[in-house]
């Protein structure tokens, strides 16, 4: 017998209230509203598999983002009963309370209801910690011939700070980007300590300093660290933070 | 009017389009990429397994190269590829990656000495050598001789999707995010770029360009059951389809995975299995065993798929609300391995299913995963029907992957291909000048501004979803893993009718912009008409070959069939695609058709095989000394763009 059957025996399910925030500005007339939905749970149930119920069954008007539905592309980084979450691996029945209230991630532009556009932000973040590998020489290297080695651990730590998935969560946890809307945020400092921690590319602290050193960046931040509590891939916020401090503070 | 010219429209933003985007502004051009979604988040970052390249630098890739890989992805394709793009991709494959650990993929890197391995199900020592220490190393997968499938930890698609897209930031590339390309602009036998809707403000706008290059990845949504993410529609294809002359080659070539999780078609990696997992039924009972007495679990993955469908029929299948699965266990592999050797499972069972997968058991069932047809190009890149039009990655039959795709070899494809068509629509693009009136580029934004105007005005009719829904479920009932003509006549008739429905489709929600169900009622008669060339194809190839699995005609037949399906969409009224065939070439082979190696040969034979066989051998025999390189040349020449014609070096072989 499946063990899970055992541990879980059979129960009427439940009946879910969704509280969802809606406003689509491209529909005239429309205004800011809260709208209850009413479904029953089923088994392994997600937030992305109630809200395309929901849309499909109910109401084919409602806005929201989802691409992978795996927890890796980013893309559906929503307020779930106040805290940001990706939605597509948040499953109702983690909540006791069979009220679950949906609201759109503040910080970014609003498309429409649980939509925002963070890829817009996310593309300038890129932009402005020029997220690539700084190499002069890097076009000369002859792809044909044996690579140029790296220690096995480098490339394994470079790969721990690389796992941002760029959902945007940390800025929409984040205190201080609340108050300043040019703070960088988590996800641009990891980035930094990202190509900082890479042999290949030939940045000095000094470069970097241009980057974070005024308040809108690493000594911008309020260390409130939402970013640290809520980061769906555990990444190393508080320590990459700390780190990046230190190494530009000595610049 | 609202019109952007560039040189090179590229439509896509994942790994395929983004290197493709890359070749040409490399080559001083412009290039614009439009994309549903932020490029960074397409489905190229889903790629679990790895890249195939035959590098060579782990004790088990010891003796790799080109040719090896090359037999691999033919025998692969069971005989199906084009065999001079198979050859011209794996002679590229090395140099790709190494490009990509310039741009900063950090790969995973040899580590000297001895290290603990798991070999079928016995535990080994490997010692890696000293010169070895620090070159990117390889994992094992199925189908592959040698251990060639690089990697980086958990997320390889993610890491080369990144560096990918930063590269592309780099050089200045814009991305025009969450653009939908809905319609092709074209005139004669030329391409002249797309009609694009903002999927934000609902807005049209007529992208001109002098190539234009789909690259929007899979067809897997056709099915109600994918791993893929909700954005791999084939819109690509269908935009290519409806010009009515351009042709999709392949397109009943769909791979199944045999353990997605249910309901969420998250896919849990074959590793578990590999591990010593085991499958199990609604009564608990290991079944695999009297199906597949030698190879039980680890028989490859179509043949796991197709028995545990077969016993899912048996009605041994456990009910869901999602439909019937059958159980994956892993908790004989101990809390320790799982949380070692497999991290990504754990995780995935815990946030989708909320199960612990040391004590519980997992929920699967075998799963849409990879879409072998789509745009039928030429070994330039360049689509079958219209000039200036060209596919890439998963949206094209390049023909890399015949009737089957090894694992490793799909993200290998994407950057590969974009690599080599690259270099061709540059050079295509240096060669055209684009001659075009405003006149035609406003009767195309007309005509589709006119269909959405249509759509938002009718007050009642067919539900988008529900149509979607209901072809999604009959492609899976009907055109699944096993087929047989019965089953798949009805299934034709059954999309038929969904297509005359989806001519009805209403629109409830208003909204000028940000109007997810106007989106998909634009998307879902492509689908329909994507999924008629599936199903129409299967019906009328009457042989089983890799992935297409014909129960009413098992045996594999290279006299009849040893060719590749063309499916076009004359008339928009039709219900039905115009199938042509293409056929392989036995007489020009590298490799000529032979077995591949699973179950019992069944082949009937093609008439120029033994012939070509013998041939091959001669020419091996004569050219012994010169080496493999001139062998090879003889066989079969291949025409690669220059600056990637350099043999590989390899660690104590050097460029031999």
């Amino acid at each position: 017998m499946n063990p899970s059957a055992e541990k879980n025996p059979t129960q009427a399910p439940r009946d879910l209230t969704f509280r969802i925030l809606r406003y689509n500005q491209h529909l005239p007339g429309d205004k800011p509203r809260v709208q209850e939905y009413h479904l029953q749970e089923a088994l392994g149930m997600t937030i992305f598999i109630a809200l395309n119920w929901i849309r499909e069954h109910q109401d084919p008007t409602l806005q929201f983002d989802f691409v992978c539905r795996a927890g890796i592309c980013g893309s559906c980084g929503m307020i779930v009963n106040g805290e940001p979450r990706l939605a597509c691996r948040t499953l109702t029945r983690s909540y006791e309370n069979p009220e679950i209230t949906l609201l759109p991630m503040p910080v970014f532009e609003l498309i429409a209801d649980l939509s925002v556009n963070t890829g817009k932000d996310m593309r300038r973040m890129a932009e402005r910690v020029e997220s690539w590998i700084h190499d002069p020489e890097q076009d000369k290297i002859d792809i044909s011939a044996l690579e140029p080695a790296m220690e096995p651990e480098v490339a394994e730590e470079i790969y721990e700070l690389e796992r941002c998935i760029e959902c945007g969560i940390c800025l929409a946890a984040c205190g201080t980007r609340r108050m300043r809307k040019d703070f960088l945020g988590a996800a641009g400092f990891m980035r930094v300590a990202r190509f900082y921690k890479d042999p290949r590319d030939k940045r000095t602290a000094d470069d970097f300093y241009e980057v974070l050193g005024d308040e809108h960046g690493v000594f911008g931040c309020m260390t409130l660290l939402g970013c640290e509590d809520y980061c769906p891939k555990q990444l190393p916020h508080q320590e990459q933070i700390a780190f990046l401090r230190r190494k530009l503070a000595s610049t | 009017m609202n019109i952007i010219y560039t040189d090179h429209l590229v439509i896509g933003g994942g790994l395929a389009g983004l290197r493709t985007a890359i070749a040409t502004k490399e080559r001083g051009q412009d290039a614009i990429i439009v994309s549903l979604v932020p490029a960074k988040r397409s489905h190229s970052a889903a790629a679990q397994g790895g890249m195939q390249a035959s590098l060579g630098n782990s004790l088990m890739g010891e003796g790799d190269d080109e040719d090896v890989h090359f037999g691999d992805t033919v025998r692969g394709s069971d005989w199906g590829c084009d065999q001079k793009v198979a050859r011209m991709f794996v002679n590229t494959a090395p140099k790709a990656i190494r490009q990509l650990a310039v741009w900063g993929v950090p790969w995973s890197r040899v580590q000297a000495g001895p290290r603990h391995a798991v070999i079928n199900a016995q535990t080994v020592t490997l010692t890696e050598k000293i010169e070895a220490h620090g070159l990117i190393t390889a994992r094992d997968f199925g189908g592959t001789k040698k251990w060639r499938t690089c990697y980086t930890s958990d997320g390889t698609g993610h890491t080369m999707l990144y560096a990918m897209d930063n590269r592309a930031i780099q050089d200045k590339i814009p991305v025009h995010e969450r653009q939908e390309a809905i319609a092709l602009i074209h005139e004669g036998d030329v391409c002249f770029g797309a009609i694009v809707r903002d999927l934000i403000t609902g807005k049209l706008s007529a992208y001109v360009a002098k190539a234009t290059t789909i690259a929007t990845g899979g067809y897997g949504r056709l099915y109600s059951t994918t791993t893929n993410a909700l954005i791999c529609k084939g819109t690509g294809a269908g935009i290519a389809l409806d010009t009515g002359k351009v042709a999709l080659g392949n397109m009943e070539a769909v791979q199944f995975h045999p353990t997605a999780i249910v309901p969420a078609g998250i896919l849990v990696t074959e590793g578990c299995r590999g591990d010593g997992g085991l499958l199990r039924d609604v009564d608990g009972y290991r079944f695999m065993p009297d199906y597949e007495p030698e190879k039980k679990e680890l028989a490859s993955r179509d043949v796991v798929s197709r028995r545990m469908t077969e016993h899912i029929r048996k009605g041994k299948g456990v009910a869901s609300p999602y439909g019937y699965h059958l159980w994956l266990d892993i908790t004989n592999l101990g809390r320790e391995h799982i949380e070692k050797n497999l991290r990504e499972v754990k995780d995935i069972c815990e946030y989708f299913l909320g199960i612990d997968p040391a004590v519980e058991w997992i929920p699967v069932r075998p799963t849409q995963h990879y879409s072998m047809g789509g745009v039928r190009t030429d070994e330039n890149g360049m689509a079958y029907g219209l000039k200036g039009l060209f596919a890439v990655g998963e949206a094209a039959c390049w023909d890399l992957h015949g009737f089957n795709r090894l694992g490793g070899n799909s993200v290998a494809e994407t950057v590969v291909a974009g690599m080599i068509v690259g270099e061709r629509v540059a050079d295509y693009i240096e060669a055209h000048q684009i001659d075009i009136g405003t006149q035609l580029v406003q009767r195309f934004l007309k005509q589709e501004q006119e269909a959405i105007n249509r759509l938002m005005a009718r007050d009642q009719g067919e539900n988008a979803w529900e149509l979607r829904n209901q072809m999604q479920e009959v492609m899976m009932e009907h055109v699944g893993i096993f087929r047989n003509a019965k089953d798949l006549e009805a299934g034709v008739e059954k999309l038929k009718a969904l297509l005359v429905r989806s001519q009805k489709i209403a629109i409830k929600t208003k909204a000028t912009g940000a109007n997810a169900e106007l989106t998909e009622a634009l998307r879902v008669p492509k689908m329909i008409r994507l999924a008629l060339c599936v199903a129409y194809g299967a019906l009328q190839r009457t042989e089983s070959r890799g992935a297409h699995a014909r129960e009413d005609f098992p045996a594999r037949d290279d006299a009849n069939w040893l060719k590749r399906t063309l499916a076009y969409w004359k008339n928009p009224g039709d219900l039905l695609p115009q199938l042509k065939y293409e056929p392989l070439n036995v007489k020009e082979m590298e490799l000529p058709p032979g077995f591949r190696g699973y179950g019992k040969a069944n082949i009937v034979e093609h008439p120029d095989t033994a012939a070509r066989l013998a041939e091959v051998e001669q020419v091996k025999a004569e050219l012994k000394e010169q080496g493999r390189h001139a062998i090879q040349a003889k066989l079969m020449p291949v025409d690669l763009p220059l600056r990637y014609q350099d043999t590989n070096e390899r660690l104590f072989r050097g460029r031999t």
